[in-house]
């Protein structure tokens, strides 16, 4: 049986990803850890998050997980979401900067204020609800995942890379942001999965049978 | 291409169980709250809100047991409300597997605590509840004001004032509910969704009057609410969740389906 480890750094419930992960693949043994042993010893990474990033990078700091995450980003699957995703850049501009894992190069910014949408109403911050996740390449992440497929999400922040080969999707608010990243054996997602139905279901399962190689 | 609006079926849950009469074809049991929620969701529901109207404290558990119930097989954002008054009952939702919990009276008596929530929990998860009712006289300006107790006390807030700055206090989410509409089944009030919405930065979601598909769409269309609550019209099995969105789509609104 293979084993997924979801971080547990104190963010934030992790009783959906969990329950999500289980239902995707019943075959995979899903465990909730927070010890750099048991994050080591799993098949593949799950990295969650909510919350601010100072608090995020402190506990991960304070608890030596930090170190952990960056070691298993250079040998397994590993999954970052949400802010488990803005953590992996190189820095974020919330809490007034905050240094980051840098596991990939770039920033993370905050939505322009007061921006208007097609509709010519003011875009509300954060953006949260379903919005159309379109894919950039193939990816065994995205498979029976149907381009332009809506995913949830709720955030005020977003990634952006100096690379723009690690881009894997963009979704539009309005103007076309990263919503995913994947580079070797990593991808990490803006949106989340364990709340967007079945598109996100397949995400999680295919994450779950993935052995980390890219096409 | 763009974020859709969404569409949120609300249950009332008193003791564990559905309350207002939920009338389903093909369920077995129509009070339970874990069955009807998996049809909302097979419906395509955008999320889902409970809303605990259980009136004594010794069986406020049975709603934790229900969110943990739904959120172990329906991968929606979840929100519940009702009865949230310290940290520690938002604590207690959120582990049970709550994705937002929805604060109303406790923000009124202490606006600091919406504060402390967002700080300790993050704002993506605080949605704060405001019950609103009109309180201008015909040919004067419309000013609307908070009420508690069901609309049955008022407080003297005024309404935008007072959903700014629960927004500063790190509110993520309005839910507005026109208690002049509630129960009416004759449509949202308009004007008062519209003025909240343009006044916050945080998406508004309308509340309290819906009757017919058409009003769904007036609120987004005119209300300019981000997403949209009903309870009765999804419940009665008047219409499905998928209908309400082809027939918001088919009035030029971007929806999930």
């Amino acid at each position: 049986m293979s084993s997924v480890a979801v971080i547990d750094y104190g963010m934030g419930n992790l009783h959906s990803i969990v329950k999500a992960l289980q239902h995707a693949a019943p075959d995979v043994d899903v465990v909730c850890v927070s010890d750099a042993d048991a994050i080591l010893r799993a098949d593949r990474v799950v990295f969650p998050g909510v919350g601010a990033i100072r608090d995020c990078m402190q506990a991960l700091n304070q608890s030596g997980l930090s170190a952990v995450i960056q070691q298993v980003a250079e040998s397994k699957p590993l999954l970052g979401i949400c802010l488990g995703m803005q953590a992996l850049l190189t820095d974020s501009e919330e809490n007034g900067g905050t240094p980051c894992l840098d596991v990939f190069a770039g920033h993370v910014l905050h939505f322009p204020e007061a921006l208007t949408g097609d509709d010519d109403n003011v875009l509300k911050i954060p953006h949260m609800g379903w919005n159309q996740v379109h894919q950039l390449h193939p990816h065994p992440l995205w498979e029976n995942i149907p381009q332009d497929s809506r995913f949830y999400f709720v955030h005020s922040y977003y990634a952006q890379p100096d690379d723009a080969a690690v881009m894997a999707a963009t979704t539009q608010y309005p103007e076309a942001f990263t919503c995913a990243l994947a580079q070797d054996n990593v991808f990490a997602v803006q949106f989340h999965p364990e709340k967007s139905q079945a598109v996100g279901l397949q995400l999680l399962k295919n994450f779950l049978h993935w052995d980390g190689r890219v096409l | 291409m763009s974020l859709a609006k969404r569409i949120i079926p609300c249950l009332d849950v008193d003791n564990g169980r559905v309350v207002k009469g939920v009338k389903f074809v093909d369920i077995r049991d129509a009070g339970d709250p874990v069955e009807i929620a998996r049809r909302y969701d097979r419906e395509g529901a955008d999320e889902i809100t409970f809303l605990d109207i259980t009136a004594t404290h010794d069986n406020r558990d049975t709603i934790v047991h229900v969110v943990e119930q739904v959120a172990s097989e329906v991968f929606i954002p979840l929100t519940v409300g009702g009865g949230i008054r310290t940290l520690d009952d938002i604590r207690r939702m959120l582990n049970a597997g709550a994705d937002k919990v929805g604060i109303n009276s406790a923000a009124v008596f202490n606006p600091d605590f919406v504060r402390e929530a967002a700080e300790r929990f993050g704002s993506q998860c605080i949605v704060v509840a405001i019950d609103a009712k009109k309180v201008s006289q015909p040919g004067e300006e419309s000013r609307w004001e908070i009420f508690t107790h069901g609309g049955r006390k008022p407080t003297g807030i005024d309404a935008i004032a007072w959903a700014k700055k629960m927004v500063a206090y790190g509110a993520g989410e309005i839910l507005l509910t026109s208690m002049d509409r509630d129960g009416t089944r004759e449509g949202f009030d308009l004007p008062l969704t519209r003025a909240i919405s343009e006044a916050v930065t945080v998406p508004v979601i309308a509340s309290g009057g819906v009757g017919n598909l058409d009003h769904l769409a007036d609120g987004v269309i005119e209300g300019k609410a981000d997403a949209v609550l009903a309870a009765s019209i999804f419940h009665f099995a008047e219409y499905t969740i998928e209908q309400a969105k082809r027939h918001m789509a088919a009035r030029g609104i971007e929806v999930r389906l």
